[in-house]
């Protein structure tokens, strides 16, 4: 089991690092997250400069409120953009191609193929996060902001990444073309991001069940520094369930083809 | 080896492979013919477990393809009718990938690259990206694929689709050789290449099976008389040389062909069994009729395979 679910992570992982696309995205990754620290950062010294004058200002002076916190949600927008280009042609191109035919004769599980291509991608989102880790380095270098916020956003972040890449897989095998499978990934993640915007306009029950499905509402609590169980389920639960989808599409591609 | 039972798939409502039912036994190597959209990939796509049957089972090795799919595919080595390959690979990165995929032990996946590579003859391209490499070369690779950790049983889809004529040699080659001491299914449309390669034929039509015979088998089962074309010099007694050769032992008719400015062409068709080309060849000397040529005709597999599938003689 784990000698062909490794052999497909290295393919992986070596065709991401070796294609121009991986570097493209992960470089504009890093100048679109590094334009949005400059700036949040640049604002809250203006604040700062301000609460000299005005000490009511000074009160809501938090490094973590008014850096780390807008940060965090900016990066959140940016992996919704750059995620479904990683995941995109995970599935599609081989399908396309006809590898993954081949692929499927082999003595291979489904799930150590789509366990593979998973933590594959995975590792390159992990290290596309941790490049980000300079922004709070260099914070603690002017201010002395607290680590757990830090630690529990990133955590929070990083299984954000786990849902968005099991949605991209998903949608990945369902079509040929790399294009449908990124945009529609694209898509459904946006509508899990935006879904609990939709709450104070249904009746209280229905709001209540959007808010459950809302992305946004369940990463507010690792961005304040908490761990609430029910949010970690939240985002391990949907990045199951859609690995699962992808398994049952694999199985019913068979039938259909 | 093999035993195909009332192997049955339809796509929606239109027949892939309808009741196909044959066996294999070990160390033959078993062509399928047929035109396209016969039913020859749909049934190679099942023997290897990529597609589900819509009924009936076939057993490999023992194993039976719905229910023991993974004990099927570890004992088949299979080259699609595309050839897919990851273009952007080395060719010993790649064969390596497949040794990691059908769980070759690691201690042994060089030697087992290497030999692929040895037995293929990838020697001058080891290390050249797959997309880089002649197409020739890269039907090498597919086989090389298929050949990894040396199957029991070889599936190959039209090997040799789209390579030159010395190409198509050096894979038929390869073919003979790896079927010395494996079981092979091979198909193609290149009627000549089957009956090199095959011991024997399934002939498939809109997805049924029309006949399964060796090509020899195949032959007498059609050709009942052997024809012999003959091409005379036109002399004044050439004319005549039809009735005269129709009295003789053996003849069963004759039919007289064009006739140029210098040549006579005649065809006789003689009983089987018999050879009357001596008595031929004496007669007409005797008649002073110069002979060019003599050549006994044997049914092509084109005629076979034209006769059995569209049911009229060529």
């Amino acid at each position: 089991m784990m000698q062909r679910l490794a052999a497909i992570y290295r393919k992986e992982l070596k065709s991401h690092f070796q294609s121009v696309t991986a570097y493209v995205t992960i470089g504009i990754f890093f100048i679109i997250t590094g334009y949005f620290f400059v700036n949040i950062f640049k604002f809250y010294n203006l604040l700062s400069l301000q609460s000299a004058r005005d000490p009511s200002i000074a009160e809501s002076l938090n490094i973590i409120e008014r850096v780390m916190r807008p940060l965090f949600s900016n990066i959140s927008i940016v992996l919704l953009l750059v995620l479904p280009l990683l995941t995109m042609r995970l599935i599609a191109e081989e399908r396309k191609q006809g590898t993954f035919e081949l692929l499927l004769t082999y003595p291979v599980r489904d799930i150590e193929t789509v366990g593979g291509k998973f933590l594959a991608t995975l590792t390159t989102f992990a290290v596309m996060l941790a490049g980000t880790l300079l922004f709070p380095l260099l914070l603690s270098i002017f201010a002395d902001p607290e680590p757990g916020p830090i630690i529990t956003g990133y955590l929070g972040l990083f299984l954000m990444g786990c849902m968005f890449i099991s949605i991209g897989i998903f949608f990945s095998s369902l079509t040929n073309h790399q294009l449908v499978a990124g945009i529609s990934t694209f898509g459904v993640a946006l509508l899990f991001l935006v879904i609990g915007w939709a709450s104070p306009f249904v009746s209280p029950a229905a709001s209540k069940v959007l808010l459950q499905f809302s992305l946004l509402k369940h990463f507010e609590s690792f961005a304040k520094g908490v761990l609430d169980t029910q949010d970690i389920t939240y985002y391990l639960f949907t990045t199951f369930f859609f690995l699962f989808m992808t398994l049952k599409s694999i199985e019913s591609n068979r039938w259909r083809s | 080896m093999i035993q195909v039972e009332n192997l049955t798939r339809y796509y929606g409502h239109t027949v892939g492979v309808r009741s196909l039912s044959f066996e294999v036994p070990r160390g033959e190597v078993l062509g399928f013919l047929g035109p396209n959209g016969a039913g020859k990939t749909t049934t190679m796509k099942m023997l290897t477990c990529y597609i589900p049957p819509t009924s009936g089972t076939a057993r490999i090795c023992g194993f039976d393809i719905v229910d023991e799919p993974m004990e099927v595919r570890r004992r088949i080595g299979y080259l699609p009718e595309k050839n897919p390959l990851y273009k952007d690979m080395c060719v010993r990165e790649y064969l390596r990938y497949v040794c990691e995929l059908k769980g070759v032990s690691r201690n042994r996946i060089k030697s087992e690259t290497d030999r692929t590579i040895e037995q293929c003859g990838l020697e001058p391209v080891p290390n050249r990206l797959i997309g880089s490499i002649s197409k020739g070369f890269q039907q090498r690779v597919g086989m090389a694929q298929a050949i990894i950790n040396d199957p029991e049983l070889l599936i190959l889809d039209e090997p040799t689709l789209g390579l030159d004529p010395k190409q198509i040699i050096g894979v038929r080659q390869l073919i003979k050789t790896l079927g010395q001491t494996r079981t092979i299914i091979l198909s193609s449309h290149i009627l000549p290449e089957v009956s090199q390669v095959c011991n024997r034929i399934i002939i498939l039509n809109d997805g049924e099976l029309i006949a399964i015979d060796t090509p020899e088998n195949l032959r007498s089962r059609i050709g009942k008389s052997s024809v012999l074309r003959l091409t005379l010099r036109n002399v004044p007694g050439s004319s005549k040389a039809g009735e005269i050769l129709a009295g003789l032992d053996g003849v069963i008719s004759i039919r007289n062909g064009p006739v140029d400015s210098d040549k006579v062409h005649l065809s006789v068709e003689s009983k089987p069994g018999s050879d009357p080309r001596e008595m031929i060849i004496a007669r007409l000397v005797e008649e002073r009729v110069p002979i060019l040529e003599i050549r006994s005709e044997e049914l092509s597999l084109e005629d076979i395979f034209l006769h059995l599938v569209t049911g009229e003689e060529s």
